[in-house]
């Protein structure tokens, strides 16, 4: 139709609309989910699917006589991958097939789902399945491709579980799922392999380089991959038992799945890729030979389907098989032949499966058994199936004899010399007859014979108008297109037909008589052979089993399954046993031993020699101090275990000498941090110690030999980390420091960041965004902690009072003038004096480490954690009860503030032009003060400080408050036996 | 000095991984923290050990040889994330104990 001439003419930003509006229309219908109208999401799917059908239609006359529309966009140009759209012939039949027949599927929808499924939901996955195919037709890059064919796996794994509290449908989504994503899997590597060869992921240069790809070494691991992933798609043999589990979907979804889509997907891409791949006889042997198994066990399975979904079922198994072998043939004809299939099969089964879903609809089974007589009860939709089921079946006149004619034509004709190609006219035969039996079955049982009796559902009727219209339309089609095929799908055809074969495209003609041939008789030998057998096992087939005979019990879903338990069951099972472990102690262990060696491989690999350690010019002082914070740490590692408080003591002291360090060594912020880090940290251990279980006094004497070998051996790896660590850190220690980014830091702190304090300079304006994160994490774990706290339950044994506070309490009890608790207030009272007057002289300081944090050392991180052994320092000397009563600290606010002062500076930049975090400095003039420096860089401080003052209190508070809570649940537990 | 603080680097960590690879929660605790000191050494130690040059600038730049500022700008934030970390670990300790009774790090007895 050449002369369809519309007078518009389609941009290619068409090609994206349409793409991007069922992904549009799917997230709209997620915002109706609330809706309880079941009719407008079915009219915003129609209106989705019409709108994508109407541009579809109208972009035709840019893709007649191989012309191709193009859209491309930079994705990441430097990997090969596009946001490439390609519209041609074979595409646009595609595009038309899907939005149609999803056009349609979306009416019939509206009337088959019931008022209590979720409907909006439905419409959703559905949009974004119909999205995701077309992706599959249209995409001109073949990763882009290959994205939109995992995109289906999942939206039709949506689609089949969406009865969700059916257990079948849930199993058959989930084998849908594996195997189709195993398949896209594949289909990934194949095509990566392509690319690979080709130098390039465009579908066109792929498609033009047949010749390159087909001789290179690569080719064949390419093609099994590629197939791998088409057969799985398109249910093929031996992956095949996917699709009838599939049916536990709603029928409108298996009208769209298995007859115009999902399915299709696999032959779809076969044909597209076969001018790259096809002609080899690798090509023809895979194929051919899972397309032939598939054509004949398919319609052989159909036959003895008791669930009309399931009948279908096969003979759609059935039907992709008979396209993967007309394109496993590789001649030109026969892939006009398969492209043909594909656009008949779509029309009639589309048909079908919506019937099949009235039927159900209206009698409440779909079993064959109870099924009969239906034509008295719905004369319409049975004229209606039996037409579609003729043209199932091969009947002339409709369009499944066209095609069914073209493949027997090409079945005769040799191809590849082979036992594949001597079988095929009888293959072919034989599969024709199946399904002419399992057609008429479907035909008979259902709409013929006496009235049903018993059925879920009394006196069924004629559906409503419009879930029948897209039956009709469709049988239309098939008779339109099986009488006068050349004037109503001969252009089309043509069209697609040259995008795929384009110079080789061959004479081929649409006549529905082309005299008493051979195709003609196999036909007729076909449909006699088809009624004789059905006519045969007619008895049997009313009362048997679900299931073809003797291999009933042989099910792949049930091999599927075995596997699938062997494998992420039983198989993940004993590697876990045998490899895993729940305990903390080896874990830590291959933890250690790994980082050693990861750490020793590289220097053995490089050779490392270590250098010979120099003892002369040691400072002996400093050399003293160390000899200290050595014995501590051995006393530390002693003592943890027996005497927990000596071994928090000892740490301490390790900190304190780990400060000195940092003082001797030129570091002052390292050394201010070091040590008000080192108060938090113990008075945050003592809290808790309160919870730990009493210590263990003795020396464990009785010690087994396999806990002496686990000692043992924790030492030696103990002292081999050591010994490498000390050997490390010297080698780095001694070497030249390499002039990295130390310099520019140096040379530009106070130029760019107006600080003379260059660390924190770093921290502030350099490297603010890394100090954001980390204030970040901070915030988060004193929330954990905080969150963690509140349902804590301490031990039995903890729960008691410890003896210390009992023996301060009997004596004030023993004492008349004494009341409860006055010991414990009297309690170091002096220093606890001194300790409150101390309260705005540490506060005054704390303003004064961070006002000089810039340019001395200081900064928020001290001064906030100065700032917060103020307030631990109160909590301390008059005690939680005490604190609490006078000063009201709001932990969390003060977090919330400093994070959001911190961001907000950062965010400030923006609006000045300047990228996140961007600082500026000068010195403001304060009367009494003076000159104060006042870089933007300080409000971002202050942030940090307000998120450290408020985190360490949280964390502080939390863990003290847990005292306080004791004594509540100890009330409490005391006051119920009253109560009972 | 770099041999002490070698030294010492290397006891601390001796001493730090052999704590955490043994049962009680409390000597985990302990351990991590020594742990924490060594390696906090090690990355400070990385910029090279100098006495007396704190990168605090006198002037407008950087005048003569000064501290790396880098590691210390790292070690800094190390040692504050170090302490939260320490009170994450010291909570969730103390909730394992209250929930199974037991101080050990797998909340069970002991193996013998």
């Amino acid at each position: 139709m050449k002369g369809w001439d519309i007078g518009i003419t389609l941009a290619p930003h068409f090609l994206v609309l349409l793409l991007a509006l069922p992904f549009i229309g799917s997230l709209l219908s997620v915002l109706l989910l609330n809706t309880a109208s079941t009719v407008l999401p079915s009219r915003l799917a129609s209106l989705v699917a019409f709108g994508c059908l109407l541009i579809a239609v109208l972009a035709y006359p840019q893709v007649t006589d191989g012309n191709v529309l193009r859209y491309n966009l930079d994705w990441i140009p430097q990997l090969g991958l596009n946001f490439s759209l390609r519209l041609d012939g074979f595409a646009w039949m595609f595009c038309v097939l899907i939005t149609g027949i999803g056009f349609l599927v979306t009416v019939y929808a509206r009337y088959y789902m019931s008022e209590d499924d979720p409907v909006p939901r439905f419409f959703s996955f559905f949009l974004a399945f119909m999205g995701a195919m077309l992706g599959i037709v249209l995409s001109g890059n073949v990763i882009l491709l290959s994205i939109f064919w995992e995109l289906t796996s999942i939206s039709s794994f949506l689609l089949i579980s969406y009865w969700n509290n059916s257990a079948a449908a849930r199993d058959g989504a989930r084998m849908a799922l594996t195997i189709t994503g195993i398949g896209g899997f594949c289909l990934l590597i194949g095509l990566l392999l392509i690319g690979n060869i080709v130098g390039s992921y465009d579908l066109d240069k792929i498609l033009a380089s047949g010749d390159l790809i087909r001789g290179h070494s690569l080719y064949l691991p390419a093609l099994v991959f590629i197939l791998l992933g088409t057969l799985t798609k398109s249910a093929q043999f031996p992956f095949h038992f996917w699709l009838p589990n599939a049916m536990a979907a709603p029928t409108p979804v298996s009208a769209y799945l298995h007859s115009a889509t999902m399915v299709k997907a696999g032959v779809f891409l076969l044909a597209r890729l076969s001018p790259a791949l096809s002609g080899t006889y690798e090509w023809f042997f895979i194929l051919g030979a899972a397309g032939i198994i598939t054509l004949l066990i398919g319609a052989f399975f159909a036959i003895f389907q008791q669930d009309l979904k399931g009948l279908l079922a096969y003979s759609t198994i059935s039907h992709l098989g008979l396209i993967t072998t007309l394109l496993s043939l590789g001649s030109p004809l026969a892939t006009v032949a398969a492209i043909f299939h594909m656009l008949n099969h779509a029309t009639f089964k589309a048909s079908l499966f919506m019937a099949a879903g009235i039927i159900d609809h209206e009698t409440g089974t779909r079993d064959m058994r109870r099924l009969s007589g239906l034509f008295r009860y719905m004369p319409y939709t049975a004229t209606l199936a039996m037409v579609a089921s003729a043209a199932m079946a091969g009947v002339p006149l409709l369009n499944g004899f066209l095609s069914k004619e073209m493949f027997f034509a090409e079945a005769i004709e040799t191809h590849a010399d082979s036992v594949l190609d001597i079988a095929l006219p009888y293959v072919a035969t034989l599969a024709g007859a199946f399904s002419v039996a399992y057609s008429l079955r479907f035909i008979h049982t259902v709409f013929f014979g006496p009235s049903p009796t018993n059925l879920p559902k009394d006196t069924p009727h004629e559906p409503p108008r419009w879930m029948r219209f897209p039956i009709e339309l469709l049988v239309v089609i098939c008779l339109v297109v099986g009488i006068a095929p050349a004037f109503s799908v001969g252009p089309f055809l043509h069209t697609a037909v040259v995008s795929v074969l384009g110079t080789q495209t061959p004479e081929y003609s649409l006549a529905i008589w082309h005299g008493f041939n051979l195709p003609l008789i196999m036909s007729l030998i076909a449909l006699v052979g088809g009624a004789a057998l059905y006519f045969v096992l007619r008895h049997y087939l009313a009362t048997c089993e679900d299931g073809p005979p003797l291999i009933r019990r042989l099910r792949g879903q049930r091999i599927f399954e075995r596997i699938l338990v062997e494998v992420s069951w039983r198989w993940a099972r004993m590697a876990e046993q045998r490899l895993g472990t729940r305990n903390l102690q080896p874990q830590l262990r291959w933890v250690v031993v790994t980082g050693f060696l990861a750490g020793l491989l590289p220097l053995w690999l490089s050779g490392f020699e270590p250098r010979t350690f120099v003892f002369s010019g040691v400072d002996k002082v400093f050399a003293g101090i160390w000899l200290v914070g050595i014995c501590l740490a051995l006393g530390t590692a002693f003592l943890a275990k027996y005497h927990r408080l000596a071994a928090l003591v000892m740490l301490g002291g390790i900190g304190l000498i780990v400060c000195i360090t940092f003082v001797w060594l030129s570091a002052p912020d390292l050394a201010i941090t070091q040590l008000l880090v080192e108060i938090v940290t113990t008075v945050l251990i003592l809290l808790g110690l309160r919870w730990l279980p009493k210590r263990t006094e003795k020396m464990d004497e009785s010690v087994t030999f396999r806990a002496r070998f686990r000692r043992f051996r924790d030492l030696l790896i103990a002292i081999i980390c050591g010994v490498g660590m000390t050997f490390i850190a010297y080698a780095v220690m001694t070497m030249p420091v390499p002039d990295a980014i130390a310099t520019y830091f140096l040379e530009n702190a106070y130029t760019e960041g107006g600080g003379r304090n260059v660390v924190n300079v770093i921290l502030v304006d350099f490297r603010g965004f890394d100090t954001l994160g980390e204030i970040t994490v901070l915030g988060i774990v004193a929330l954990t902690v905080f969150a963690l706290l509140r349902r804590f339950r301490p031990a039995p044994d903890t729960m008691v009072m410890p003896e210390q506070q009992r023996i301060q309490n009997r004596f004030d009890e023993e004492r008349p003038e004494r009341n409860a608790g006055d010991t414990v207030r009297e309690y170091l009272l002096v220093p606890s004096v001194i300790m409150q007057w101390m309260f705005p002289v540490i506060i005054t300081f704390a303003v004064y480490i961070f006002m000089r944090g810039h340019d001395l050392p200081g900064g928020g991180f001290s001064a906030g954690l100065t700032l917060s052994i103020a307030f631990l320092l109160q909590y301390l000397a008059g005690g939680t009860r005490w604190a609490e009563d006078r000063i009201r600290i709001l932990p969390l606010w003060w977090m919330g503030f400093g994070l959001l002062i911190a961001t907000l500076t950062g965010i400030g930049a923006w609006f000045l032009g300047y990228p996140f975090l961007t600082s500026h400095s000068q010195y403001l003039t304060l009367p009494l003060i003076g000159k104060v420096p006042a870089a933007t860089a300080l409000l971002f401080d202050l942030g940090v400080f307000l998120l450290v003052v408020g985190s360490t209190v949280l964390i502080l508070v939390a863990l003290a408050h847990q005292s306080i809570r004791i004594n509540r649940i100890r009330t409490v537990e005391a006051d119920k036996p009253k109560e009972s | 000095m770099e041999i002490i603080l070698s030294i010492a680097i290397g006891v601390m960590t001796s001493c730090g991984v052999w704590l955490i690879l043994r049962p009680r929660t409390y000597q985990v605790i302990i351990g991590l923290s020594l742990l924490s000191y060594a390696v906090n050494l090690f990355i400070f130690g990385v910029g090279g050990v100098k006495t007396n040059v704190p990168p605090i600038l006198s002037g407008n730049g950087a005048d003569g040889v000064l501290a790396d500022p880098v590691p210390q700008a790292l070690v800094l934030t190390a040692i504050v994330i170090g302490f939260a970390t320490t009170a994450l670990f010291l909570v969730v300790l103390l909730a394992s104990r209250g929930l199974t009774g037991t101080d050990h790090v797998d909340g069970r007895g002991d193996k013998r």
